[in-house]
């Protein structure tokens, strides 16, 4: 249970999709120019993360690991797919995205009006793909946390696109450099509220420190879990923190 | 540039400045931003997109007129997927530990969206020779600001290009460091990418002022 929660809060202030690894950022500066529209984004995003992430946990577990095709017999323990992720996990999220278009669209008509548009738009969505190649490469060992993993970050993004959509609405009365209005301002905004997120950095770890999440970084903390492995949660999250310190 | 026309010329240049793809059409941002805090990870990600567009805008055109409408998505998301797994492996054969920094951000050239956008826009409707060339400037213009903003982080923030010191040794406070100048730790963080962006934005419609957008 802890697990859990602390995976669900790491996921929407910490590791937030846009604001700590940049994802999503086409839709999210496109579509961020009114709240109503921001919202059915949102949605769909946080709807198709949560099917898609688990789908591709059970693809990546029972297909692609190095020895994941063990239950097929012995002589099947050898292979290692895991190149061929990428391919598998765009052509499940593309697929998804059709059927559950297909779905909403049979079974619900009124939120097909309101989600249809952007279901489309989402099968290129960085942070899509992005959920199911982070939740790879941090070896999320459970159906159900990958399935937290995939609901949380959808729901960090929203919350993400939400916010700038507000602020958006709001800056339009005021008086921006013309060179900067639009585009401009919309980065340097969107960098504020990201440094703002850093300092959720410290939440779990007690540390008064915020973990810098550079790219650079994010790797050396996965090859650093892949040494830690076994070890107790709170030693790993020191010892965490002193890699990233150094 | 005798064998390229005024016309083909311009395919490749226009990306780099009035129509580049992250400054002007907003595209592409997503898998660009994270691994600029160094400038050897953002000229070879630059690298693998130019590589990934030029062929995958030359293999788009050829099969524009057997590809069905309907299922366009899916074949163009196959083709880039196809190389980007390329690119992937030859890092991991030949450049490990630099494909450990870059992680899973070269996997997500495929939902990068300039490449989408190109094959849409141009490659569906054009010939191999023509979508090969937007496909180089675009992917051109793409890198510049990626190398544009890695240099500025690199160079601000830890004082270093490509790994090496330029700016003397912080510790031993040699060279600049010696009257008084500090890294600004700021340029690491992941945030301050989207600032430098943000300025060069500012900068790049300042100097054309065509660009401006109405509010």
């Amino acid at each position: 249970m802890l697990e859990h929660l602390e995976l669900f809060f790491k996921s929407i202030f910490i590791d937030n999709m846009v604001f700590a690894v940049f994802l999503g950022m086409c839709s999210y500066l496109a579509v961020s120019k009114k709240v109503a529209t921001a919202v059915g984004l949102g949605a769909a995003v946080i709807f198709v993360l949560a099917v898609t992430v688990p789908l591709n946990w059970l693809l990546d577990q029972y297909l692609l690991q190095d020895g994941a095709l063990a239950w097929l017999g012995p002589e099947y323990a050898d292979y290692n797919l895991s190149f061929l992720s990428f391919i598998l996990f765009i052509a499940t999220i593309a697929t998804m995205v059709q059927l559950v278009e297909i779905i909403v669209e049979k079974f619900s008509p009124s939120l097909y009006n309101s989600l249809g548009i952007f279901l489309p738009l989402i099968a290129v969505n960085c942070a899509i793909l992005g959920g199911s190649l982070f939740m790879q490469a941090r070896e999320i060992p459970t159906l159900g946390l990958a399935l937290n993993y995939g609901i949380s970050s959808g729901i960090g993004w929203f919350l993400a696109i939400l916010a700038i959509a507000a602020i958006r609405e709001k800056i339009r009365y005021s008086n921006v450099p013309a060179p900067l209005r639009g585009l401009g301002i919309t980065f340097i905004i969107t960098g504020l509220m990201g440094i703002g997120f850093q300092s959720f950095g410290g939440m779990l770890t007690g540390d008064n420190d915020p973990p810098e999440q550079t790219a650079p970084n994010t790797a050396e903390k996965i090859k650093e879990k892949e040494i830690e492995k076994g070890i107790e949660d709170e030693e790993k999250a020191v010892s965490y923190n002193d890699v990233i310190n150094e | 540039m005798a064998i390229l026309s005024k016309k083909d010329t311009n395919l490749i240049l226009d990306p780099l400045a009035d129509n580049n793809p992250i400054t002007i059409q907003v595209l592409g941002i997503c898998s660009a931003l994270a691994i600029t805090a160094e400038l050897q990870a953002s000229v070879v990600m630059a690298i693998s997109v130019i590589f990934v567009m030029g062929v995958g805008n030359v293999v788009i055109s050829l099969l524009r007129n057997v590809i069905p409408s309907k299922i366009r998505i899916i074949v163009q998301l196959v083709v880039v997927a196809t190389l980007v797994i390329m690119v992937d492996q030859v890092l991991k054969a030949f450049a490990y530990e630099l494909s450990k920094t870059l992680g899973a951000f070269i996997g997500l050239i495929i939902t990068n969206c300039i490449i989408m956008g190109r094959f849409e826009a141009f490659a569906l409707g054009n010939g191999p020779w023509r979508s090969f060339l937007d496909g180089i400037g675009n992917a051109l213009g793409y890198g510049v600001i990626l190398i544009m903003v890695g240099f500025f982080r690199e160079l601000l923030g830890s004082g270093t290009l490509f790994g090496m010191p330029v700016l003397g040794d912080p510790i031993a406070k040699t060279g600049l460091y010696a009257i008084g100048y500090e890294n600004n730790g700021f340029m690491i963080i992941p945030p301050a990418a989207l600032i430098v962006v943000g300025i060069i934005i500012w900068v790049q419609r300042s100097r054309n002022k065509a660009l401006i957008e109405e509010a």
